[in-house]
């Protein structure tokens, strides 16, 4: 497996000079790595990972369970691809089971988010029905843990 | 006061760790390299066990010698990694870590006076543990030449009459040194020409990167002289737990468990019920602590050459045993000059006997960020101390 991407699932969190070492190759190799992935589609980019909680911004979060009309040729790709281009769909999933699509939806407000659901989703074509779930809090976020302690303050400075 | 003190205790010196301790605790943002157990938190689903367990109202003593499922546990995990095949009914004891069990062994094995090999550097106990069961501690030099792995013929140099014990601890806390299947071969047909019990403590062998782990007990004549000891604190994690375990021939994990009945009773049944979880579903992260430890292991050894330390790249475990000749400082004034100067801990290799001298543990059970910023931070300290090499002289 190429080394960076092996550093990425480990989700060790590094910048590119720290791979560089971890992984033993100047950091021009680990660029060069990151560049062949993001070639091949494998590294999409980079996002932090957000507490927006602490910081008072308003900001609202929902699921959206979809479900939609399969079609002759092309199954659900053409619509998922549809409506993952809204900017306010932060992910899209096809899933097994009761509903078709899995969407993750932001907005700065609950009734925007509403009002793309109501305007923009439900009203597509193949879109059959819709059922939307606000977040009220979240306990953890790409791995991390919310009320996270810091780990090296539990270990002894030395020990034997 | 001191009157009242037994002289074999009165006479035992305080670990070197403990004074350096005492000094790094007191200052601030310091990188310690000198933390000898895992960064990780322990697996989850094995705290939850904990958890579980407690809910259950598991808050009872267990039999003498641990919960049966747990030695069932442990005679399966031991057969399917080690090949030797141990009675959960009497040939396994579970003890308050790994610790314990090497103090019930000592105690159950030695008469005043036995004599007791054992490898140096080596864990700061064994010498104390020996002495505290009235027995005489004999080391046997490990060197940094050969990855510090123990040499049947320095063991036949130390040999001596009265000797009854063989000690070893592969991979070696501090040094990380192994030991080839050729190498330990030889050192069990000694031990049956001598007739020595081998104490193996294997705390660490889970934790090996370039060979796999052989156990001493495997060969010819071994099992029925080995004690077999190893525990949770390390590939799982566990330190806090305080759980370990020894499986031996039955008479004599009979006598230790007399002195376990009366001294502990049993280890705590909330850690053995972490246990027998980490057992039965653990692998996996023992194996995703293990790349990472490897990982790390291979970027603190290229450093620390590169920074001007001499450093084998150690077998097992997760320290780095440099040394630190070429700055041309003894261990300790290294340590406390890497303290002060630098902000970052690593224990003097005296600390782990005299053998040491010259040599520092820093161990690598640290995230890469603090390990790269640690390893910066030395080859700072190197360069600024190392002296120029003098023009020779016509």
């Amino acid at each position: 497996m190429n080394p960076v991407l092996k550093l990425l699932i480990d989700g060790s969190h590094l910048t590119t000079a720290q791979m560089a070492q971890v992984a033993g190759m100047p950091e021009s190799e680990v660029n060069k790595h990151l560049e062949q992935l993001k070639k091949d589609r494998i590294f999409l980019g980079w996002r932090p990972v957000l507490d927006l909680s602490r910081e008072s911004v308003a900001a609202v979060r929902a699921v959206i369970e979809v479900k939609i009309t399969p079609e002759r040729g092309g199954g659900f790709n053409r619509l998922a691809e549809r409506l993952s281009k809204f900017d306010e769909v932060e992910s899209c999933y096809l899933m097994s089971g009761a509903y078709d699509l899995l969407i993750f939806v932001n907005g700065p407000s609950l009734q925007k988010v509403a009002g793309f659901v109501s305007e923009k989703l439900s009203t597509l074509e193949g879109v059959l029905s819709t059922s939307t779930h606000f977040m009220l809090r979240s306990y953890k976020e790409g791995s991390f843990l919310i009320e996270h302690s810091s780990m090296e303050t539990d270990r002894l400075k030395v020990s034997p | 006061m001191k009157r009242f003190i037994a002289r074999h205790v009165g006479t035992l010196p305080k670990s070197g760790i403990r004074d350096f301790f005492e000094i790094v605790s007191k200052m601030k943002d310091v990188i310690s390299l000198g933390i000898g157990e895992p960064d990780f938190d322990t697996p989850w689903h094995i705290r939850e066990a904990a958890i579980y367990a407690l809910e259950k109202g598991k808050t009872h003593y267990t039999s003498n010698l641990g919960l049966v499922e747990l030695r069932r546990a442990i005679s399966t995990y031991v057969e399917a990694h080690y090949g030797v095949s141990y009675r959960p009914d009497d040939e396994i004891i579970v003890t308050v870590g790994v610790s314990e069990a090497i103090d019930l062994a000592l105690r159950a094995l030695l008469n005043p006076g036995d004599k007791v090999l054992y490898h140096q550097p080596c864990y700061v106990s064994y010498n104390p543990s020996v002495a505290l069961a009235h027995g005489v501690a004999i080391p046997v030099p490990t060197r940094a030449g050969d990855g510090f792995a123990l040499n049947v013929a320095d063991i036949e140099k130390a040999w001596q009459p009265g000797c009854k014990v063989l000690m070893i601890n592969l991979p070696c806390n501090p040094t990380g040194g192994t030991c080839d299947r050729a190498r330990l071969e030889k050192i069990a047909r000694f031990a049956v020409e001598k007739d020595l019990i081998v104490l193996s403590d294997e705390i660490y062998s889970e934790l090996v990167y370039d060979n796999v782990h052989t156990s001493i007990s495997v060969y010819p004549g071994m099992k029925e002289r080995t004690i077999f000891l190893h525990g949770f604190s390390k590939a799982f994690a566990m330190t806090g737990f305080r759980i370990g375990y020894a499986c031996g021939p039955a008479e004599l994990i009979d006598a230790m468990m007399k002195i376990h009945q009366y001294s502990m009773l049993c280890a705590p049944i909330l850690a053995q019920e972490a246990a027998v979880e980490a057992l039965t579903r653990g692998e996996d992260s023992v194996k995703k602590m293990r790349e990472q430890y490897h990982r790390r292991r291979d970027l603190v050894v290229r450093r620390l050459n590169e920074g001007g330390l001499d450093c084998h790249a150690p077998g097992g475990a997760f320290y780095v045993f440099p040394s630190v000749a070429a700055t041309g400082l003894g261990d300790r004034d290294f340590a406390y000059g890497l303290l002060k100067a630098q902000s970052v801990a690593v224990v003097p290799g005296t600390a782990f006997g005299a053998n040491g001298e010259g040599f520092v543990r820093a161990s690598f059970a640290t995230g890469y960020d603090q390990l790269v910023e640690a390893c910066d931070r030395i080859e700072r300290f190197v360069n600024a101390t190392t002296p120029c090499s003098a023009p020779s002289s016509s």
